[in-house]
């Protein structure tokens, strides 16, 4: 699989998730199930890329200079401070340590 | 003519959300070229996936297991897109008819556009509110990525300049306003137990997706869940991200 192929077929999937939602009759929407489900995936799967991008490192967990910049991110979000500052932020504390230690 | 209240305000929210979205399309840019794509590819992304979460996702599998775990990537993206579907059915009857504006608004149709509109009270200032909302998005989400993309290209090294710490608090403030409730927290922390665990037992991309498994079964029981159902326009306007804080 090249990254074109790769970009094309989930972008076109993305794409086609949203025009599917056009063509369904609207009393689908009543039903709270469907809806449900959307939001915990989405919960699901952003809590799961959080998990694999702060202790991922290849195939194994590791624990490295990204946890304490998780953890200020997270006090930060919880602070109300806009997202792209909490970004740079964390990548900032990232770096910092990297650098020290 | 002068516009009226219902519609400036939609107008408003619509500039504030769509400014505070798009900053954050440079962090997605720069974090693209340093997963691996190339700047025209992190661009193709932006342009014609249009959807945040997805394009972060995409990026964040191929950045950990490469071209190999495509497939992966593919499925993680589209799966966080399902969310778009729900919001296109609540968006159906407030776009219109006309297959053309339908199919326009479909590619606008994400979370922030779906928001603001919703939160509007009068069928014009939901329409003014969607499309103000998904034109300032997309123009200002495009150039942004073609920016951080340039930046990230310039940067080199990616764990030195601790890019990939910012990855995880993207999808930290990603997953941040939808922690309100204590299903979704319960959700949130099973997931991230079940990636973690299986990372080292299978390949990337892949505890990703069986940290979804989560979700459908406490979606189809809805187990921790609110007695009360929810309405598809109250889930939709949980969402709310950027309108509530600066607008309450």
């Amino acid at each position: 699989m090249t990254m074109w192929s790769i970009i094309i077929i989930a972008s076109l999937g993305c794409l086609a998730l949203k025009v599917s939602g056009y063509l369904v009759p609207p009393s689908f929407m009543e039903r709270p199930r469907p809806s449900r489900v959307a939001n915990l995936l989405t919960v699901a799967l952003l809590a799961a890329l959080v998990a694999t991008q702060t202790f991922g490192a290849g195939t194994e967990i590791v624990v490295d200079a990204r946890v304490p910049a998780l953890l200020l991110a997270a006090a930060l979000f919880a602070l109300r401070v806009p997202f792209i500052l909490v970004i740079i932020a964390a990548a900032a504390t990232a770096a910092l340590l990297r650098l020290l230690y | 003519m002068a516009r009226s209240t219902d519609d400036s305000t939609a107008i408003r929210q619509a500039v504030s959300v769509g400014a505070a979205v798009s900053a954050y399309g440079i962090s997605f840019g720069a974090l693209g070229v340093t997963a691996g794509l190339d700047i025209w590819q992190t661009c193709v992304l932006s342009l014609l996936m249009f959807s945040g979460g997805s394009q972060f996702a995409l990026i964040g599998v191929l950045a950990s297991g490469g071209v190999a775990a495509g497939p992966a990537a593919i499925a993680g993206a589209v799966l966080l897109g399902s969310r778009n579907a729900i919001y296109a059915m609540r968006m159906g009857p407030i776009i219109g008819r006309g297959w053309l504006r339908r199919a326009a608004a479909s590619h606008l149709t994400i979370d922030e556009s779906t928001a603001v509109s919703t939160a509007q009270q009068s069928l014009r200032a939901q329409r003014v509110g969607f499309w103000w909302t998904g034109i300032l998005i997309f123009s200002g989400w495009n150039l942004s990525t073609l920016i951080g993309a340039f930046v990230g290209d310039a940067l080199g090294d990616v764990s030195a300049y601790g890019l990939d710490a910012a990855a995880a608090a993207a999808f930290l403030g990603l997953l941040w306003p939808r922690l309100k409730e204590l299903q979704p927290v319960v959700v949130a922390i099973a997931a991230a137990v079940v990636a973690a665990v299986l990372t080292p037992m299978l390949p990337a991309g892949l505890p990703v997706l069986a940290a979804a498994g989560v979700a459908v079964i406490v979606g189809l029981t809805n187990w921790l869940g609110v007695t009360q159902p929810h309405t598809l326009a109250e889930e939709v306007s949980a969402d709310t991200i950027v309108t509530e804080d600066e607008h309450s």
